[in-house]
């Protein structure tokens, strides 16, 4: 599903991510923890293209294709998806006219038919009644003046309607009361299945209750430092990132 | 400077206002007027309010040059759905059969019985400064006739008033002269809209539009301003606008560009406590101008302003923002606020954009201030990420940016007809309805 090989990546001219590499296997769940600063954010937002942040070296496959060759458009219609740590708000533009127009450009990269707007009303209703969100946020501008929580699920409502087959939910769980978080939990346990696979950064062990991920990877200093098994995540819970610092060093 | 003759347009603009018939009432102000018109400097590029806009458009050199329009049927312009008392007019020739049946607050001056005639003799020509505004000279010198909105003391109109001025080309270019005078008295309350539209074959007349309000206490006017005619239009239009104690006026203009389009807003806050607010859009495009001039005056104590325009101007089109606000000595607790936002989409497209805040008060809260920018890149990036296309995401940021002000314009029938004319405007009609 995701091979990255020996990336390396600079940002306003530092160097950030170091030789990371990670293999991602169709229907896994990888949780990528690790301290402030260290890359986590800047992983996804290679992967998806965000411009300022440059590749020096390395690759990445995408369902067997060179991904960072690919405009940021495509990489999402070939099913990458980023549930942003800081969702952006577009004031003037409606939720309904920005998720219709992120669901027509899938499908029709997926040689589905367009939905009528009357089915697609329908289900967007329906998807933001599964994340909690009362369906008088479709016709808010995106994002705008929504809580941090409501934001969250805005793009974990935006996962579930594009139906991509690599989510990376960067930090979903932060800033979301317990019932959202479960919210949250209960839709990406739901999206699971032998394909599709989840790229999950999280400072809390607590999300990892929810969605127990296959393996869990610490990133540091713009590498990874360790893998493991779910129960790597209770041990830094514990133990913090300190000892792992040092093993580095 | 300027040579003092008097142009070919000023004189032939003239002697066609000469021509109109008017009731003989009306002669003492138009011949106020033909005398400033005729005595005026015509602008040139060394003319503070005419710098960045010339008037080259109006010096038509055709064999014909301008005449007046003849009656004729209304061409094919799109209007709004509205329940509303309607007034229609065709190259400024009033159009009966298109119009709703006469009302007893809104009256053509022709029409108009005693009482209101003195209102009109007291108000008409005296709400605009002619001398800082050229055209209302003209417009002084023409006026055969023209729309009086008058609300009584007390009353609420209980429909908004449409004033629909269509252009379509006839056989020689024309003038079209359009006057309206509101006048509500007293705790009183009404909506306008004044709409400018015209067919979608290439136009062939100037309008010089020109209208004025005095709103008494305690009352207030909601008021639309639409200009969407096809882009050989000449348009110079004027709207100034009295305010008296606690009183309000919230305004609303949207302006496509032409060959040459000059919009003047005066709003003068005469009474404590009044409340304005102003906000406008402009999309000139192709080879279009479009030039706003605002300009607010607090001559009195505890009054507000609350003023955003924004503008996307493409191709190789230009814009002019001049949005003046003037706190005079007596206006301490003033309240006011000036934003300006515009938008190029093409390394073509120009703006001149000029916020000027002057100051004689010293207990005032004022801000003001003016950007020239592309789209937000993070927004970019967001929309892109899901899946839309670079010219969509940007065609929908575009309209995000205008539709910003017109999703709370509380007349839903103008709100609905703008937006559905941005969406195809930008070419981005989903469907959703939802715009
Ligand atoms: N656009 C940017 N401009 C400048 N520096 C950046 C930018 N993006 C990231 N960085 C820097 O790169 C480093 C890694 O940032 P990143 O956001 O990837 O960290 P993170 O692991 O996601 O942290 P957190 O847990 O706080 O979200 C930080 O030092 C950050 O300041
Ligand atoms: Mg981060």
């Amino acid at each position: 599903m995701l091979e990255i090989r020996n990336l390396n990546a600079r940002v306003e001219g530092a160097d950030i991510l170091r030789n990371l590499s990670l293999s991602i296997k169709p229907g896994e769940v990888h949780a990528i923890m690790g301290p402030n600063g260290s890359g986590k954010s800047t992983l996804g937002n290679v992967l998806t293209g965000r411009p300022g942040y440059e590749v020096t070296s390395g690759e990445v496959l995408f369902n067997g294709k060179d991904l960072l060759s690919q405009e940021i458009e495509e990489r999402a219609r070939e099913g990458l998806f980023l549930a942003f740590q800081y969702p952006v708000e577009i004031p003037g533009v409606t939720n309904m006219e920005f998720l219709k127009a992120s669901v027509d450009a899938r499908r029709k990269h997926l040689g589905l038919p367009d939905l009528s707007s009357f089915d697609f009303m329908k289900l967007a209703r329906e998807t933001s009644k599964r994340v909690s969100l009362d369906a008088a946020f479709l016709k808010r501008g995106v994002n705008e003046g929504f809580s941090g929580g409501e934001k969250k699920r805005n793009e974990i409502m935006q996962m579930m309607l594009l139906e991509p087959s690599l989510c990376i939910l960067d930090e979903t769980d932060s800033g979301l009361d317990i019932d959202a978080l479960q919210v949250v939990a209960g839709g990406v346990n739901a999206m699971r299945d032998d394909k599709r696979s989840f790229i999950i950064v999280t400072h809390y062990q607590r999300l990892l209750d929810y969605i127990v991920p296959d393996h869990v990877h610490v990133l540091a200093g713009g590498r990874i430092v360790k893998s493991g098994g779910k129960e790597l995540a209770l041990e830094l819970e514990a133990k913090g990132y300190s000892w792992l610092e040092d093993e580095v060093a | 400077m300027t040579d003092f003759q008097t142009t070919d347009f000023q004189q032939r603009a003239l002697t066609l206002a000469g021509q109109q018939q008017s009731p003989a009432w009306l002669a003492a102000l138009r011949f106020e007027g033909s005398e400033q018109w005729l005595n005026a400097d015509w602008p040139g590029r060394r003319t503070e309010l005419w710098k960045y806009t010339p008037l080259q458009a109006l010096q038509k050199s055709t064999s014909a040059g301008w005449s007046s329009a003849l009656p004729q049927g209304a061409g094919s312009a799109a209007l709004l759905t509205i329940d509303a008392i309607r007034l229609v007019f065709v190259n400024g020739v009033f159009d009966a059969k298109a119009s709703t049946a006469n009302h007893d607050s809104v009256v053509r001056f022709s029409n108009a019985n005693d009482a209101q005639r003195s209102l009109i003799e007291k108000h008409l020509g005296r709400i605009v400064d002619t001398k800082r505004h050229l055209f209302a000279s003209l417009s002084n010198a023409w006026v055969q006739d023209g729309v009086l909105v008058h609300v009584p003391r007390n009353v609420v109109l209980e429909k908004p008033v449409y004033v629909v001025h269509v252009s379509t080309p006839e056989a020689e270019p024309v003038i079209a002269n359009q006057r309206l005078l509101i006048v509500l008295e007293d705790n009183s309350q009404a909506e306008l809209i004044e709409h400018f539209a015209s067919d979608a074959r290439t136009q062939n007349s100037f309008v010089n539009a020109l209208t004025e309000v005095s709103i008494a206490a305690n009352s207030s006017l909601q008021h639309y301003r639409i200009n969407l005619e096809q882009e050989a239009q000449i348009h110079i239009g004027g709207v100034h606008i009295d305010l008296q104690r606690d009183s309000r006026y919230s305004g609303f203009t949207i302006a496509e560009g032409s060959a040459l389009k000059r919009i003047d807003y005066q709003i003068n806050h005469r009474g404590n406590g009044a409340y304005a607010s102003l906000n406008g859009v402009y999309l000139p495009r192709n080879n279009q101008l479009v030039d706003y001039h605002t300009n607010v005056e607090h001559w009195a104590p505890h009054c507000t302003t609350s003023e955003i325009f924004r503008g996307i101007i493409g191709d190789s089109a230009r814009a002019v923002f001049n949005g003046r606000i003037l706190i005079h000595p007596d206006a301490q607790k003033t309240l006011a606020e000036l934003s300006n936002r515009n938008l190029l989409t093409s390394d073509k497209a120009e703006v001149d954009t000029k916020p000027e805040l002057e100051i004689y008060a010293d207990d005032v809260k004022c801000a003001h201030g003016a950007t020239v920018s592309q789209l937000d890149q993070t927004a970019m990036y967001y929309l892109q990420s899901r899946g839309v296309s670079k010219t969509q995401a940007r065609t929908m940021l575009s309209f995000g940016f205008i539709n910003e002000l017109l999703q709370d314009l509380p007349q839903p029938a103008v709100r609905d007809y703008l937006q559905h004319h941005l969406t195809v405007l930008f070419g981005m009609d989903t469907g959703t309805g939802l715009s």
